[in-house]
């Protein structure tokens, strides 16, 4: 099924011309209306009319989240302020936030991709979303719930937090499709289990969207066989519009890329050079179609890779594997970069783990991973406890090359967040 | 040979814990008969057999905690010097294998028992039916425990 089939099918060399023409307007414009992209070119000695093909993209400059957090409030807006009809913040923990604004036409084109998102895993009208994202200065929820109502599917507007009404909405209004992050997913399942209920006998779910934070294959198997439903990925971020960026088919290899909107680069993230599809890198987005705010060659700081290939779905928009990790996520001990997912892979990987951990960085050559080991699997042996502490530390060796400390917790004793889980504690820089 | 089950606690090894396992228990008026715990790096398994295991281990689970129940055997011993060693031949003879295995004591030292987890009950159990040792047996057991 398909939302706009046209676009979505379009073929690649026709692909590439809409999306140089939408560069050539977006760099026009860019420059033309915002002073902070007229002296980045200047700097560059660069003018619009230098952008011919889409390889001259790499002669832009790039936009960093710093940059967003200097131009708070107004300085990356496009338009006249009462052409503004929403403004949305991305949570700003270290200093500023960052300011993201939508003209009326923005906030339609961000639906008009979430419907097309959610029609690519076979929604249909009859269908019930519980959006359990948060409402408000995130776009997470807000976006989603636009582009649902677009496709005329039956939106909760449920928000993160209070399981038990959640639960309750669900058998009530038999709630199909949910929106949420991980870790609220294993949370959620946590409870149900705690309070016996199955979700394949006493609920009615078939689908979950889970974006917002990043997290294994093993996380999406774990939901999916809990709740008995299919789990595709999300993926967007606030700068971007919000969810919607990019989003998996009913395939569920990989998620595809609207880049009839955005223009995906993968490049190093140290030298800035381009990088070729199937290596990971850090994910660059050109905004295509946006008024309110283009912004052009954004540094995601997410880590990912194009997959190569067609898809069998039909759709041609290239896909971007699942987010690896973030550029700030990883963390050095011993000189080896890690990121956190490295270890949830691992983690998820063994039998008798439990959903949740914490990652503790003691200090520049040690740390300690808590694993929560699964109540259902406890059969009171302690040499079976103590096979799976030194199997989780050996797969942990062998995978990032340091030996961590392995603690076994009983389940429970880890603080679970209702909104995106705090998996590092970095004691080094306490 | 009637059934014994023993109840197995994982804990994490930190001051508080035996606490507030003991606590479920004493709440629920359940009478431990013995206890044995293991511990290694960091964590342990506690283990009990107590008076109303079925209820024990409800409570237990509803409380949170991380708790398995398994069957075990629990063979009398003359308490004198070789009871053990009596035991511990037929076990040997009969080739079942001690996995672990603690004593607890009836009525303050006329009779022992020594608890033995073994890796297959039901083999184990198979392979003792003619040996000459005293079982427990449920009915005698509710008896003699006030």
């Amino acid at each position: 099924m398909f939302w706009q089939k046209e676009i979505e099918t379009i073929g690649r060399k026709a692909l590439e011309e809409l999306k140089l023409k939408r560069l050539k307007q977006t760099v026009h414009r860019a420059y033309k209306n915002i002073t902070f992209y007229r002296e980045k070119f200047s700097e560059l000695n660069i003018k619009p009319k230098d952008i011919n093909s889409l390889k001259d993209i790499q002669k832009l400059p790039f936009t960093t989240r710093e940059d967003l957090r200097e131009n708070y409030p107004f300085g990356l807006l496009a338009v006249a302020r009462e052409q503004v009809v929403r403004l949305h913040t991305s949570s700003g923990t270290t200093g500023k936030p960052k300011a993201i604004f939508f003209t009326k036409k923005d906030i339609d084109q961000a639906a008009e991709l979430i419907a097309r998102c959610l029609i690519m895993t076979g929604i249909k009208k009859d269908d019930v979303l519980q959006n359990m994202m948060t409402y408000g200065l995130f776009t997470g929820a807000l976006i989603m719930h636009y582009g649902a109502e677009k496709v005329g599917v039956l939106v909760i507007p449920a928000g993160p937090g209070h399981t038990k009404r959640q639960i309750s909405l669900m058998q009530d209004f038999k709630t199909t499709t949910l929106h949420l992050t991980p870790s609220y997913a294993l949370y959620l399942a946590n409870v149900m289990s705690n309070e016996g209920l199955d979700p394949q006998r006493d609920l009615f779910l078939r689908r979950a969207y889970l974006g917002a934070e990043p997290y294994s294959e093993g996380t999406r198997r774990k939901i999916e066989k809990f709740f008995s439903i299919d789990v595709y990925n999300s993926y967007g971020l606030s700068e971007m519009n919000g969810p919607g960026v990019a989003f998996e088919c009913v395939e569920k290899n990989g998620m595809h890329l609207w880049e009839d909107n955005f223009i995906i680069e993968i490049i190093n993230p140290e030298t800035g050079e381009e990088l070729p599809e199937g290596e990971k890198g850090e994910l660059v987005l050109t905004t295509l179609c946006r008024e309110a705010m283009p912004i052009l060659r954004y540094r995601t700081r997410d880590i990912t890779m194009i997959i190569p290939g067609k898809c069998k779905c039909g759709r041609t928009h290239r896909r971007i594997s699942r987010i690896i990790g973030r550029t700030d996520d990883m963390f050095i001990i011993r000189g080896v970069n890690i990121f956190p997912q490295q270890i949830e892979q691992v983690l998820m990987g063994v039998k008798g783990v439990a959903q949740n951990y914490q990652i503790i960085l003691e200090s520049y050559d040690q740390m300690t991973i808590r694993v929560e080991i699964s109540r259902d699997l406890f059969d009171g042996r302690i040499e079976h406890l103590m096979n799976l502490q030194s199997e989780i530390t050996e797969k942990l060796r062998s995978e990032i090359l340091v030996k961590p400390k392995v603690e076994l917790l009983e389940p429970g004793t880890l603080p679970v967040s209702e909104g995106k889980a705090t998996r590092v504690v970095d004691k080094r820089t306490l | 040979m009637d059934k014994l089950k023993q109840i197995s606690i994982f804990s994490e090894n930190k001051p508080g814990r035996l606490e507030k396992i003991t606590k479920v228990l004493a709440d629920e008026g359940v009478n431990i008969l013995a206890i044995n715990i293991a511990s290694s790096n960091g964590f342990g398994v506690i283990k009990f057999i107590v008076d109303k295991c079925e209820l024990a281990y409800q409570k237990l689970k509803q409380k949170g905690f991380t708790v398995s129940l398994n069957e075990v055997l629990a063979i009398e011993m003359v308490d004198k010097p070789g009871g053990l060693y009596e035991v511990a031949k037929t076990l040997s003879q009969k080739k079942v294998n001690i996995e672990n295995a603690y004593v607890f004591i009836l009525e303050s030292r006329k009779r022992a028992f020594l608890i033995v987890e073994v890796q297959d009950i039901e083999k184990a159990k198979k392979l003792l039916q003619h040996v000459n040792l005293k079982f427990y047996r449920e009915a005698e057991f509710k008896k003699k425990s006030k």
